[in-house]
């Protein structure tokens, strides 16, 4: 069925609430209203208050609720309203969510996903379009996941529910409804921890994730036209990284390019660098380079251009590298 | 029992007096046994505090949070506890750990700073200690309203110092719990002070209890330094939890006679005399009278029950001692439940980069 992200993700939601009745989903508007983009739409009716509820206004007690929830034996699924108003469930996810396992040696596990919607491109509010996944790449025993697509949606938020570990499932705001796909209407896994070549080059390696896939997509279409053929790597899950996936292209293409919508300094494309310069650098016919956003503020929508990474600056990298 | 003192009032519930009388009306009726036993585990809780200390100052130990004058309101809060129910912790919460059952080598293995000690064994349901303050108080809240929701019976207990009860998540917790009348009891261990910071700092409220008020469940104040009230009151707390009745929110009032931790120094923001008028309270002497009255208690009977304590702490000491350090392997394998590639190979290089019997 050709479907949107949304539709995927509630498709996967929906599945594996009747597979397995210890799933649960809990946050703010995700019932009777169906969540403010509407990605739990419907599954308030079919699975009732019980199995869907929506909380009181406050992050860090649905997060703190959910580890409760998943020690004494549930699968809860989280939905923090967008990125911008995690910050307060920070805490938790920081001192307990990820550490549970280790700090009790596998004795308690809290196997929470947690769902929020991030990144800029929609036209929302201030504090709506952050994009921060970096802060929490920081967090040993955190699964940090970002889908570029409704197919790799359904698959991967299936994965993350059936895992052990507790996972940060980052929606791309702008991709929910932008584009459509088939995408099956069985369930089916995407595994974790994979990155995927979702575009096959020659010269150069983009390394991207979210919603700076389509945007790498349009710059290598134009590359191509200029006899420039341009490799993508989508990371798919951010941390633990598939560091392996990355090494392999860029061994192959000799140039790195790594695009985020992230601010520059002490983000993922550093680490990504890094570990290039690590284990490719004798492969590398050009330094590394990364197209991301500025060190500034997340600006409101009249001045995104100027922040947002566009197919056109990351076309400039490529010639860049090329022109090395 | 717990409606008739209302904390709005300033009404405070004491089951025995200063000198150790029990108020017939308010008297959980427990047996001698049962009455002796209580009194046998705030003795062993003193003495595994006080050899915790000792060990600390002769660097066998990390920085320890310590119990004295807890002993009442933690042994009397888990001795109202089933197998079935759950305990979040905060960190100073001996009494009711040894209560429960937990290993006292496991506690100390933890505070002597390795946190296989905070595997609890399995058939207790013991949440590791939280150390940021009131964490674990959502946590409890979900934790009970997944009992609700799986219908498997039990109630959940979480406590928390006076401080606590001025961080968000103290709201965010209680006020779940209110709205998913979840079976949680909550305990709010008022020693009177948060490190330094004294709890007229914490709120303007005139007891910590009332605030259950504005979530829309009881709330009870109860003297923290009488094992049978803070026993009783959590008893009748659990019996509402579990029968579907909801929340309640204890405030145990008490003192605490040590240091927040190892680490400091109280003499600087309290003065002496406040010290030993609370020493003066002391719940286990509050409570030895008490036995005394009831012909339970005789020097023998003190005798033996210390010797049986120095033992039982001697053994854990000894048992936790001779742990093996925590190697490599544990401190990375359970970061995930599989260890991604790239942890593999900082673990190896890890490795590589120690000592020959360190790795």
């Amino acid at each position: 069925m050709i479907m949107t992200m949304v539709q995927a993700i509630n498709q996967a939601l929906a599945g594996e609430m009747t597979r397995d009745d210890r799933v649960l989903i809990l946050g703010e508007d995700v019932g009777r209203d169906g969540g403010v983009f509407r990605v739990t739409d419907g599954l308030f009716d079919k699975f009732g208050p019980d199995r869907v509820m929506d909380t009181p206004l406050a992050e860090s007690g649905i997060v703190g609720a959910s580890i409760g929830l998943a020690v004494a034996g549930l699968r809860p699924v989280a939905e923090i309203q967008f990125m911008g108003f995690i910050y307060p469930a920070f805490n938790q996810i920081v001192s307990h969510l990820a550490r549970l396992r280790n700090r009790t040696r596998g004795r308690f596990t809290a196997p929470v996903v947690i769902r929020t919607p991030y990144g800029a491109g929609v036209k929302a509010l201030e504090h709506h379009s952050e994009s921060t996944e970096g802060l929490f790449c920081q967090i040993p025993g955190l699964t940090v996941v970002v889908p570029s697509n409704p197919h790799d949606a359904k698959g991967l938020l299936i994965a993350a529910i059936r895992g052990q570990d507790p996972v940060l499932f980052l929606e791309p705001t702008k991709l929910y409804r932008s584009d459509k796909m088939e995408v099956p209407e069985e369930p089916y896994e995407v595994p974790l921890r994979q990155a995927a070549v979702v575009r096959e080059g020659r010269d150069a390696t983009i390394v991207a994730w979210g919603a700076m896939i389509p945007v790498a997509r349009e710059a290598a279409a134009a590359a191509e036209s200029q006899g420039t053929s341009v490799e993508i790597v989508d990371l798919r899950t951010l941390s633990p990284m598939d560091r392996e996936t990355v090494l392999l292209s860029v061994r192959k293409t000799g140039r790195a390019l790594v695009l985020h919508e992230a601010p520059k300094t002490g983000g993922l494309g550093a680490e990504i660098a890094a570990t290039i310069a690590e284990s490719a650098l004798l492969s590398l016919s050009a330094p590394v380079i990364r197209v991301t956003a500025p060190d500034i503020t997340v600006p409101l929508p009249k001045s995104e251009d100027l922040y947002y990474p566009s197919a056109d600056r990351v076309l400039r990298a490529v010639r860049k590298l090329m022109e090395y | 029992m717990i409606e008739r003192f209302d904390p709005l009032k300033g009404e405070r519930l004491h089951v025995l007096d200063e000198g150790g009388r029990s108020a017939p009306d308010l008297d959980p009726g427990l047996d001698d046994a049962s009455l002796r036993a209580l009194y046998e585990r705030m003795v062993r809780t003193r003495a595994a505090d006080a050899k915790a200390l000792k060990l600390q100052r002769q660097g066998r130990f990390g920085t320890y949070a310590p119990s004295l004058g807890h002993e009442a309101a933690q042994v009397g809060l888990a001795s109202a506890m089933t197998k079935d129910d759950w305990f979040f912790p905060y960190f100073r919460d001996l009494g009711a750990y040894l209560t429960l059952g937990y290993p006292l080598a496991d506690y100390y293995h933890f505070w002597m700073g390795n946190e296989a000690g905070l595997r609890t064994p399995d058939g207790l349901n013991i949440f590791p200690v939280a150390i940021p303050v009131a964490s674990q108080i959502p946590q409890a809240a979900g934790a009970a309203l997944a009992l609700k929701l799986r219908k498997l019976g039990g109630a959940v207990v979480v406590t928390f110092g006076d401080g606590g009860t001025s961080e968000g998540d103290f709201h965010e917790g209680l006020n779940f719990a209110g709205v998913f009348r979840t079976p949680n009891v909550f305990v709010c261990v008022n020693n009177q002070f948060a490190i330094s910071v004294p709890r007229s700092r914490q709120s303007a409220s005139a007891t910590l209890a009332q605030k259950a008020v504005a979530y829309g469940f009881p709330g009870v104040q109860v003297d923290g330094n009488d094992v049978l009230a803070v026993f009783a009151a959590v008893r009748e707390a659990l019996a509402t939890a579990r029968s579907g009745g909801g929340p309640t929110l204890i405030e145990a009032f008490t003192y605490r006679l040590g240091d927040h931790t190892t680490a400091d120094d109280a003499s600087r923001y309290r003065a002496k005399e406040e010290v030993q008028e609370w020493e003066r309270r002391d719940p286990l002497l509050r409570f030895r009278l008490h036995l005394e009255h009831k012909g339970l208690w005789s020097e023998a009977f003190e005798k033996e029950l210390q010797a049986a304590a120095a033992a039982f702490v001697d053994q854990a000491v000894a048992e936790a001692e001779a742990r093996p350090a925590a190697t490599p392997e544990d401190v990375f394998a359970s970061t995930y439940a599989t260890m991604p590639p790239d942890l593999a190979a900082q673990l190896a290089a890890l490795k590589e980069s120690l000592p020959e019997g360190r790795r």
